[in-house]
């Protein structure tokens, strides 16, 4: 299998921080917030890899970090400290070395976002397909006519009426503004898609209509997914290998069935146990 | 009028300072240069901008034509020229567009295609094009350093879904030299083309804003569009598909201002630009005299 990305000890305080920051803080020690200087360690010492066309689910409760350590790859964040390397057609990107004029052009190019809150993903002054408009323009395309269909095609796979593609995203319901942005985040047919709690505040019948179309994406466009949430029931149906997160660290990765059967850390014990 | 002042007004380390701005603009095209627009005895946005541009540049010697909407007679031209006459001593002024050196001008470039001895300074009410779209400087300096303006594409992207054309009737963004994008000032879009490869020198400033760009001679000046809905100026085609003429001197080439007749109450139009205007008369005139005596010649 293809590599796609390759993420090493990627670390994220917020604050001033100190030598002994990622000593004390931690699951061992109950919190992610250094006694010594008072800075927050959002995460430390993520490492996963992912390849073409795999969903990695990353799970932990709020606060746990697993939204910084993919804000961070999205360039959303800057990271403290790590290493993360994108393969992409036989190219190499060493994403934080890269100078924010590149590292722009690679999420417009080649990521895609979908946040939990479509406020963050969509621009909501313009229509449905002014937003989808506005990656393909970034893009480079030029072509009006040319980017009308593609908003109308993208639009109609992601199950939204291609007559409201002109409507402001605001006067759409919660689900609809979730598949625009799913939209907008496929315009490129980017190879590498991030799913932040895309399903949380919806209710059932739209969160599994949501997550039946994330995972037609996958296999239609064999695009590989990082997904976020605090939701087992996600985990379970959508990702393949899953990483668990607490108070900043990694404290159990594998297979998700694995991690669901048979949890080996007390944390994953308790979580999994309170969920079934 | 006399000079209790310096000539210029300002004194000689603000003019200093101007002109190093103005090199800047010059040197990198299309880039807003920030400098220390001085207090002038006049509301800032009444021109201020392009006056210290003039004030810093203008030489004894040089004729100078001020205009704002075309016009050499409206109230805020008639006050800056006699500002600039007052301060400047030595210098002369005209209202033709060939005889001057220099022109400083609001809303609108002169029909008359300008020379590469001529310089116009255009005054700027708000110099950056991409605050109609990012509210924060600091990411619209971002936006311009990367050459980002795909949201003023959506922006006509959107205009264009909603009117089924780009509806900005003036300060088009325009893209000057492959990179910058600028606001031209509120000229018509029928001025912009008058950009691209220009032989004389466009200035522009602003002074509530406290910025100073250029458009270079010779220099490429593109205004945002899609390859197939390309950029497209004021037609004036009336209902009957025929191409409005000036009331005054019947030219059909020229960019046309519409009012209403107060007594008729139909609407009038106009060439914008006066001299232009007035020009088109005395060449018909002369024309007709020239006719006329041929005819007493032949007669």
């Amino acid at each position: 299998m293809d590599k796609i990305l390759e993420v090493e000890n990627l670390s994220k305080v917020y604050g001033h921080g100190c030598p002994s920051c990622f000593e004390l803080t931690g699951p061992d020690y109950d919190t992610n917030i250094c006694p010594n200087c008072g800075s927050v360690v959002a995460a430390h010492n993520v490492s996963f890899e992912l390849f073409k066309g795999e969903i990695l689910g990353i799970m932990g409760e709020s606060g746990s970090g697993k939204s910084t350590a993919v804000k961070c790859l999205n360039f959303d964040q800057k990271p403290s400290t790590g290493r993360a390397i994108f393969y992409d057609e036989n190219q190499q990107h060493d994403l934080f070395s890269l100078n924010s004029a590149q590292q722009r052009k690679l999420a417009n190019h080649r990521f895609g976002m979908v946040y939990q809150n479509p406020n963050l993903g969509l621009n909501f002054d313009i229509s449905a397909g002014g937003n989808i408009a506005e990656r393909l323009l970034m893009s480079g395309v030029k072509n009006y006519t040319g980017i009308r269909c593609r908003a109308k095609d993208l639009l109609s796979r992601t199950e939204v009426l291609t007559e409201r593609m002109d409507e402001l995203p605001k006067n759409f319901s919660g689900g609809m503004q979730q598949r625009v942005q799913i939209a907008k985040a496929l315009a490129t047919n980017p190879p590498l898609l991030f799913l932040d709690e895309v399903t949380t505040g919806l209710d059932l019948s739209v969160q599994a209509a949501i997550l039946d179309l994330i995972m037609e994406i996958q296999q239609e466009m064999n695009t590989a997914m990082i997904v976020v949430t605090h939701d087992l029931g996600v985990i379970r149906l959508l990702a393949g290998r899953t990483l668990v997160m607490k108070y900043g660290r990694v404290i159990e990765s594998g297979l998700t069935d694995q991690i669901l059967e048979d949890p080996q850390h007390a944390y994953t014990q308790r979580l999994v146990a309170s969920a079934l | 009028m006399s000079a209790s002042y310096p000539f210029g007004f300002l004194d000689e380390y603000a003019k200093k300072e101007v002109r190093r701005s103005a090199l800047k603009a010059v040197a990198i095209p299309g880039y807003q240069v920030p400098y220390s627009s001085r207090e002038m005895p006049m509301g800032r946005g009444f021109g201020t901008g392009g006056l210290q541009l003039t004030l810093s540049l203008l030489g004894k010697g040089e004729t100078l034509k001020v205009i704002d909407q075309g016009s050499d007679d409206s109230v805020n031209a008639v006050n800056l020229r006699s500002f600039i006459e007052m301060t400047c001593e030595g210098i002369h002024t005209t209202t033709r567009t060939d005889e001057a050196d220099f022109i400083q001008s609001r809303h609108r470039i002169p029909e008359k295609p300008l020379r590469e001895d001529q310089l116009i300074v255009l005054q700027v009410p708000y110099p950056d094009p991409l605050v109609i779209v990012e509210p924060s400087e600091d990411k619209r300096k971002m936006l311009h350093g990367e050459g980002d303006y795909s949201r003023l594409l959506v922006k006509l992207y959107e205009d264009i879904v909603k009117f089924d054309e780009i509806t900005i009737s003036h300060r088009y963004p325009t893209r000057i030299n492959g990179h910058y994008v600028i606001d031209p000032s509120p000229i018509p879009r029928w001025d912009v083309p008058k950009l691209h490869q220009s032989p004389a020198l466009i200035l522009l400033g602003a002074g509530r804003e406290k910025k100073i760009y250029a458009v270079p001679p010779y220099t490429n000046a593109e205004p945002l569009a899609f390859d197939d809905v390309p950029f497209r100026t004021e037609d004036f085609i009336d209902k009957t598909g025929q191409r409005r003429a000036c009331n005054r001197c019947g030219c059909t080439s020229s960019f046309l201002d519409e009012f209403v007749d107060s007594n008729t109450g139909e609407k009038v139009y106009q060439c914008s630009d006066a001299d232009w205007c007035d020009e088109q008369r005395s060449t018909e005139k002369s024309e007709s005299i020239d006719l006329e005596e041929r005819e007493v010649a032949n007669g």
